[in-house]
């Protein structure tokens, strides 16, 4: 694929991720830290964020199953899930974070059951997208992606 | 990801106060050294890769002990601290506390959650900032301020102390050693700005870079001897940095602690203010005497004399009780000494950490070494002793002050309290802060602060009065009071004191008292269930607490509070509410792996399971306590904090036992403050 159409479509692919909210400002708060030194820093904290994450989503996925429900611990987990999920700007994650707590602090369960099954679907599909869209960069050359329109 | 205390170093420069080099132009604030603690290493990362394009030298760190042994390791090593607050090792507020005593570095907070209470929390704790995540680098690039503003403050004092006592530069170091810290901020900062002004030349922070003190256990027990043998009042700094006779130790290096000292003891005095008046409010007789009493060492009692509300008799045999106490105080030593060697912080630092970021619970601390003296409980002299001496040394010149403070304010609750409920329900509409600091004040009892078992038997004892307040008070009062205790291991004997202090605290002590002497039930009306009173005393404990900040906030918006004391009430209040919690919490946490140790002693070795009941009695006793107390807002912060149930009971537990014997010794059977006008 030529290089401008790469660079076209990984623009594009970008702005779909804002656009359809699955990335916010903080995303870009990330972009900008890119640098020479650190070429593919976003791709680095966005690897981190999964690799970490998933065992939060494993504590509360266990949480859930127990009974009776601990929210106090639930809504412990969820809130250093949110934490690193709002640090990578995924939006729609972030949103889904707020809800779960909600129904924490009511005490209920169901709730907090259908919002985390929600949850982890945002979680997988933001990972696909943003994992097409690192391969994309990577395939263009790191220092293109570091200037890539904002 | 194994990221502790990696460095990432934007400038290759020495680990020295100045980092520039003499001749080149001032690079600041690049080359700022700071030091992040996050235990998400998404966050981590980020933080350090938006420090190090500030041009700052970044160390990062996921656990608070790691951090804290970096910075107890390299003294001088770092300029600012930015941590996370909510941390499974160890609660961002307490490594604030510790940073803050021990290293008097300015330090950052930051969480997701941006609620006011918990912002609120970390401006009582000393917290020079808070950032809400996710953080953007903009909030980072300006970090810088805090060094520089700590560093001026710390430069005008080393000037002031010079030989400017007096003059136009005193009054700006009262109003710097008032430290009303968020109440004055404002007005500090303008100073900040004057001074700015007027140092325009020293604007080479480097200049104003000294090497830290680290107050080491030692240090601030000669400390606290010297502020004692001057009487807070006139502990000024040149004073006692003559009495303490350290070498190298600087005026301002005194001053600078001076200040953290007196927050601590304001908002200790807020506790205990918090907590004698709610005894008093709750408690019957026998409780509110006991708040009254334990707060009634020398100054309290003079103070609750003063103001007409304690008969003069009372008061002379609370204070002939409390001065044949403190003498007494032993048996409580060995609880208490478990408890101080269990604290690997720095004794002083620790306790005073807790204690100032929550100026209600130093004043508990006071309150309940003043208790000791005053109340001659027939707790184990070698206990008395221990808390007498720790909770003398550190805050014998507070205490007097505090206990004023709430001496005059647990009059006037014990007063409220010997009134039907309907009264309290007055007060507690009065602000939930008032009618909690009035509590605190009655409430510190100094049997509590011995950590006496009768505490526990206390907490055992379902003291089923009516006056639930007064369970809830002892409770939490014996909580607090061996938070106390625990944490103040070296110096402050007191540490039971301040869990005296708290309202609950000081409750638990009267009730506790109560229990132990069947004699004394007869008044109040206590059951000597001790299940239920473990149960009450749960729910109190956590009702307490609530009210200890609540009257703390009052205590210190009475002013009563002498010394330091420059609060004003709305920010007390605030600061008082969240330090009390933090103090509370703070202390469980230490005090919790005491208070074990020290249940078991009494017997009550169960404090985890008393925990749990707390949790759910205190989820319960909210409810109960529907009169405005400002537990909902206390609660909210208290609940989640399982210590401090914990350490409540334990507290609870060791002053039950140690009330007992305080009880008996007074002999109250009637409770002399229940005459005291209302």
């Amino acid at each position: 694929m030529e290089r401008s159409q790469m660079h076209r479509q990984l623009a594009n692919m970008r702005k779909a991720l804002f656009d359809q909210g699955f990335l916010d400002e903080q995303f870009v708060q990330l972009e900008e830290l890119q640098d020479d030194a650190n070429p593919n820093f976003v791709e680095e904290i966005v690897t981190l964020y999964y690799r970490d994450s998933s065992r939060s989503i494993l504590n509360i996925e266990q949480a859930l199953e127990r009974s009776p429900q601990d929210f106090t611990k639930l809504d412990s987990y969820m809130h250093q899930f949110k934490g690193s999920s709002s640090s990578i700007g995924a939006k729609k994650v972030k949103h889904e974070c707020t809800q779960f707590r909600e129904y924490c602090k009511e005490g209920n369960g169901e709730g907090c059951k259908r919002t985390f099954q929600q949850l982890q679907k945002e979680y997988s599909t933001l990972k696909k997208k943003l994992e097409a869209y690192f391969q994309l960069a990577r395939q263009i050359g790191p220092i293109e992606t570091a200037t890539r329109p904002k | 990801m194994n990221l502790v205390s990696q460095t990432a170093k934007s400038m290759s420069m020495p680990n020295s106060s100045v980092s520039w080099k003499s001749g080149e132009p001032d690079p600041f604030p690049a080359g700022l050294r700071v030091l992040v603690v996050d235990d998400d290493p998404t966050c981590l990362m980020i933080l350090e890769k938006m420090l190090l394009n500030c041009l700052y030298e970044v160390t990062k760190c996921n656990r608070a002990e790691m951090a804290l042994s970096l910075l107890r390791e390299n003294k001088n090593g770092y300029d600012i601290v930015i941590s996370d607050v909510h941390m499974p090792d160890m609660d961002g507020f307490k490594l604030l506390e510790h940073i803050g005593l021990e290293m008097d570095l300015p330090v950052i907070m930051m969480s997701a959650d941006d609620g006011k209470s918990v912002v609120m929390k970390g401006v009582t704790h000393g917290a020079c900032d808070y950032l809400i995540k996710p953080v953007r680098i903009e909030a980072l690039k300006n970090i810088w301020q805090h060094v520089v503003r700590k560093r001026k403050h710390e430069w005008k004092d080393i000037e002031q102390s010079g030989s400017i006592e007096d003059g136009e530069q005193q009054q700006k170091q009262t109003d710097d050693a008032d430290f009303s810290s968020s109440a004055n901020e404002g007005s500090w900062r303008k100073r900040r700005k004057d001074e700015e002004d007027q140092v325009e030349d020293r604007d080479d922070t480097s200049a104003l870079k000294k090497p830290r003190v680290v107050w080491s256990v030692e240090l601030h027990q000669q400390f606290v001897a010297a502020v004692n043998q001057l009487g807070i009042d006139k502990a000024v700094p040149k004073k006692i940095l003559e009495l303490m006779n350290v070498p190298g130790l600087t005026r301002e290096n005194v001053a600078s602690h001076l200040q953290k000292y007196r927050l601590y003891l304001r908002r200790l005095s807020g506790v205990s203010q918090h907590q004698s008046g709610l005894n008093n409010s709750f408690g019957g007789p026998p409780d509110a005497t006991f708040g009254s009493v334990s707060s009634f060492n020398g100054l309290d009692l003079q103070a609750l004399a003063a103001t007409g509300q304690i008969p003069a008799q009372s008061l002379a045999t609370l204070q002939a009780a409390a001065l044949g106490r403190s003498t007494t105080k032993s048996g409580i030593s060995v609880p208490l000494m478990d408890q101080r060697n269990l604290f690997s912080f720095e004794g002083p630092k620790l306790r005073f950490g807790e204690g100032s970021q929550q100026p209600q619970q130093s004043n508990n601390n006071n309150k309940q070494i003043n208790l000791l003296h005053g109340i001659p409980t027939t707790m184990e002299p070698k206990q008395l002793a221990n808390l007498h001496q720790s909770a003398q040394q550190s805050f014998r010149g507070m205490n007097m002050q505090v206990n004023n403070a709430h001496g005059n304010q647990s009059s006037s609750l014990l007063v409220q309290m010997s009134q039907p409920p309907q009264s309290r329900p007055q007060i507690l509409n009065d602000t939930n802060v008032n009618h909690l600091s009035r509590l605190p004040s009655s409430l510190p009892q100094p049997t509590l602060s011995g950590g006496m078992p009768s505490s526990a038997a206390l907490a055992r004892n379902g003291m089923v009065d009516n006056a639930r307040g007064a369970v809830y008070n002892s409770v939490s009062q014996a909580s607090s009071m061996v938070d106390f205790s625990i944490t103040q291991n070296t110096d402050l004997p007191g540490n039971s004191f301040p869990l005296a202090n708290n309202p609950s605290a000081i409750t638990s002590k009267g009730v506790l008292r109560e229990e132990v002497n069947s004699e004394m039930k007869g008044s109040r009306g206590f059951a000597p269930s001790y299940d239920i009173f473990s149960d009450l005393h749960q729910h109190k404990s956590q009702d307490w607490e609530l009210q200890n900040v609540g009257l703390a906030f009052n205590a210190s918006q009475h002013s009563n509070m002498q010394g330091c004391l420059d609060v004003q009430p709305s920010v007390l209040v605030h600061q008082g509410f969240s330090s009390n919690q933090n103090s509370l919490q703070n202390r469980n946490t230490s005090v919790g792996k005491v208070m074990f140790s020290a249940g078991e002693e009494s017997g009550h070795g169960n404090a985890h399971n008393i925990d749990q009941q707390l949790n759910t009695f205190v989820a319960d006793n909210s409810l109960i306590k529907a009169e405005s107390l400002p537990e909902a807002s206390c609660q909210n912060m208290l609940f989640p904090e399982q210590f401090t149930q914990e350490d409540l009971m334990s507290i609870l537990l060791k002053q039950q036992e140690g009330l007992g014997q305080v009880a008996n010794e007074f002999g109250f059977d009637g409770y002399p403050l229940d005459d005291l006008p209302v």
